[in-house]
């Protein structure tokens, strides 16, 4: 699938200068502009409060765009009735009719498109096959438990083959084994249908499991959009490296520019070399991040940066060993040691060295 | 399996024996039995004064009108010796002698003892129910009886009034004079007995009873409706406006529920009178003209009104209860698989609605059957509900047995609606909020 930029011309669903305010004096949405190929699978992501739901409730037409303009192909879709706009939809509480029975809650939408009986039930059971819930027909929703209510909620979503799909936190509710492995069902029922999805979330291991491409949410603007690797490996300003995956934060003011790369000089005085990703001057503040992985600790081999350290306390997680220590002043400095035969001996209060590659540390807006 | 608790066993032998042991031998259900026993013993005390204050309070009193109106000792308490002596008349003719003798000096001995509650009259009373114009016929005779001094009584009884030569009025005193008599449900069913003692419909003029219940239903009914019609739109705004809005509206809904019912009543007085607000805004505005002012009270009308307002809010509180726990995703949901906003509403909203509509209309309709006050203050005479009437045989004309009669027939026929209504909506599923 597409995870370059979709440009406006081959884009399926389109959000052009989109604003939303519900009181008149806070924009909850601020000027959206978003291209979803057909077939793409983009996930919203972002805190609560940052405009994800609201710009899906635009899109399902439960809550007006204040400003700007929605399409679908071609058509602008700001003045169709959400019935209209044959989108299927999958929501957080799976809102499953509590007083019909399984196939009644799948053949509602075939029900009220009209379609015959018969190739309604061979719908229906396609749909209930697809998540394997074939057996579960006549039960009612209180019946069956969080997951299967899920699969269902599901099956109703596409039994009428929409070509877009709206999924709001639909896997909130459950546990995070039964979470994980609906990560990958969506997954691949996506790739198999090949409709187009638009999911919103709060969880970022959800997000980076099934999208072709995130939109990273906050305070009403997307401050990121792109590849679940590329988020990780290049964010583009220091919330996104914040929201992404864990991340160690040292602050400094530049001091160099040279091409990519810039020299900053931090708050204890020394200094270290950083890709530049988004500072422009010199002497401009600066946030460096550096994921904990790619922390040396006692670095044999040759690092661009090279810094004291002191131990602060170990955490054995099994796989790894969390070590926080206290670098150049910042005494919530983690850096994570692969769990190896060669078990390294390190102890609280010990000093060290830590390093790292210049690539790997990222000069972003302070 | 005698080894079966020993802990030091490695085999679980437990499986095959039928009985859960603990660890102690003992046999599992006894000792949950015993440690949960204190608790179940502690629930019990809290619920002993409510158990108390209800079998006081309710169980005793309306056992003790189902028992009324099935019992009456006018008679016994009146003419003990008579009422055992005609009962064993054929009712065929008069009495003999022997009876007349008895009914003489029964109704002397009571004359003369004056004791509240078994005098002549109050036998004259209960007869007088049954046989209309028996009432002064009895009175004198505590007095007349008097003149005749020595036997045959038969004789000179007869010749004091030739009514007690009417061997109806005998049978009517056979009748009455038994302590236990099904007659106060006749009488509350229209009923009577004919000169052959045949069940039959009262005159036309005495059937107001039957009418009565079918009128106290069926306005129950419409009140009911129209309660529902109200309160479902209210319902719904109540429970999808923001909050501060809805508590508002609910404070407004309320208010008349803090009010007293019978300043709410008089207030649709003032309102709905000939010379009242709503006559004069129709007048003014020339609808009708100053002679052709609309009767709204006093009536059906007027009962109508002022019992759907004091009502709603029992219709109010349980739909928005259950209104208020459907989450708005099922219509958002229903919409997004291709329903119109009706349609959803229809298919999707409002069947799960039915709870609380069961439970409202319940409420509504069996406290709208049972109303007392506002038909009273407003109903006029067409208005009146049955509990008007069984309050005025409880307090204006003291026959309390009918009154009794007339209250277990309510209550007989509440149950019944009940008993329907559960097995068409099961009780089990109303929510009452």
């Amino acid at each position: 699938m597409a995870s370059g930029n979709t440009s406006a011309d081959n884009a399926y669903v389109r959000f052009e200068k989109v604003q939303k305010s519900y009181d008149g004096e806070i924009l909850v949405v601020k000027d959206l502009n978003l291209n979803i190929a057909k077939g793409e699978f983009v996930t919203m992501l972002g805190p609560s409060g940052s405009g994800k739901t609201t710009c899906l409730m635009m899109l399902a037409g439960f809550e007006p765009a204040t400003n700007g303009e929605i399409y679908i192909g071609d058509k602008s879709i700001n003045h169709i009735p959400p019935h209209k706009r044959g989108i299927g939809m999958v929501f957080q509480n799976y809102a499953l009719f509590p007083h019909m029975s399984i196939g009644e809650n799948l053949s509602f939408p075939l029900e009220v498109r009209k379609m015959n009986k018969t190739d309604s039930e061979k719908a229906v059971k396609r749909a209930l096959d697809m998540v394997q819930m074939g057996d579960f027909i006549n039960r009612r929703p209180a019946q069956l438990s969080g997951g299967q209510q899920q699969r269902i909620a599901l099956a109703r979503a596409l039994v009428f083959e929409p070509e877009l799909v709206l999924m709001d936190e639909p896997l909130g509710a459950l546990d995070k084994q039964l979470r994980e492995r609906m990560q990958y069902e969506i997954k691949h029922i996506h790739e198999n249908l090949g409709v187009t999805i638009v999911y919103v979330t709060h969880d970022q291991s959800e997000a980076l499991t099934m999208s072709d491409r995130i939109a990273v949410f906050n305070d009403g603007v997307i401050q990121q959009l792109s590849s679940a690797e590329s988020l990780y490996e290049h964010p583009q300003n220091a919330f996104v490296a914040q929201f992404i995956g864990e991340n160690n934060e040292l602050h400094g003011i530049v001091e160099e520019i040279e091409d990519d790369t810039c020299t900053v000089k931090l708050t204890d005085g020394t200094t270290v070399k950083a890709e530049k990703v988004n500072v422009d001057n010199i002497g401009d503040k600066t946030l460096l991040s550096l994921r904990p992985e790619r922390v040396e600790i006692d670095p044999t081999g040759k690092m661009d940066a090279l810094l004291k350290g002191r131990i602060e306390e170990l955490i054995y997680l099994g796989d790894h060993i969390r070590v926080r220590m206290n670098v150049a002043g910042n005494d919530e400095f983690i850096a994570k040691v692969r769990n190896r035969g060669d078990k390294r001996d390190l102890k609280e209060g010990q000093s060290i060295n830590v390093g790292w590659a210049a690539s790997d540390c990222k000069a972003l807006d302070g | 399996m005698t080894d079966s608790t020993n802990v030091t066993d490695n085999v679980p032998s437990s499986a095959t024996d039928e009985r859960l042991l603990t660890t102690d031998g003992v046999p599992l259900k006894q000792k949950l039995a015993q440690t949960t026993r204190r608790m179940r013993m502690r629930a019990f005390m809290l619920t002993v004064p409510l158990v108390l204050f209800l079998v006081i309070s309710f169980v005793v009193p309306i056992g003790q009108m189902l028992f009324r109106s099935v019992h009456n000792t006018a008679g016994t308490d009146v003419a003990p010796n008579f009422a055992a002596a005609i009962q064993k008349w054929n009712g065929e003719g008069l009495p003999s002698e022997e009876v007349f003798e008895l009914f003489a000096k029964d109704i002397m001995a009571s004359q003369k003892r004056r004791e509240i509650g078994k005098t002549p009259g109050k036998l004259g009373t209960r007869v007088n129910y049954e046989f209309p114009g028996s009432l002064s016929l009895i009175k004198s005779a505590a007095r007349k009886f008097k003149k005749i001094k020595e036997g045959p009584y038969k004789e000179a009884i007869l010749k004091q009034n030739k009514k007690w030569a009417n061997p109806t009025l005998w049978r009517t005193l056979k009748r009455v004079t038994r302590d236990y008599s099904p007659s106060f449900y006749y009488a509350a069913l229209d009923l009577k007995y004919d000169p052959d003692e045949n069940l039959v419909a009262a005159d036309k003029i005495y059937q107001i009873y039957v009418s009565n219940f079918w009128k106290t239903l069926r306005l129950s009914a419409i009140i009911t409706f129209l309660c529902f019609l109200l309160a479902f739109p209210v319902s719904y705004l109540l429970s999808t406006l923001p909050l501060a809005t809805s508590n508002l509206l609910m404070i407004l809904v309320l208010l008349p529920f803090w009010t007293s019912l019978l300043v709410r009543t008089t207030a649709w007085i003032a309102i709905l009178q000939s010379k009242g607000i709503i006559n004069n805004i129709l007048v003014f505005i020339g609808i009708i003209s100053d002679e052709n002012r609309v009767q709204l009270i006093y009536n059906q009308t007027g009962t109508i009104f002022a019992m759907v307002h004091i009502l709603l809010p029992f219709m109010i509180l349980p739909l928005y209860s259950v209104m208020k726990t459907i989450p708005p995703s099922y219509m958002r949901a229903a919409r997004s698989m291709g329903a119109t906003p009706f349609t959803a509403f229809r298919r999707v909203y409002f069947p799960q609605t039915l709870p609380g509509i069961a439970a409202g209309t319940l409420l509504v309709f069996i406290l709208a059957i049972g109303y007392y006050i506002t038909p009273a203050l407003v109903g006029g005479a067409d208005g009146i509900l049955i509990s008007n009437l069984i309050a005025n045989h409880i307090q204006k004309t003291l026959n309390w047995s009918l009154g009794a009669a007339l209250g277990t027939i309510l209550l007989v026929t509440v149950m019944v609606l009940y008993w329907i209504y559960n097995k068409l909506v099961g009780i089990d599923k109303l929510s009452f909020g």
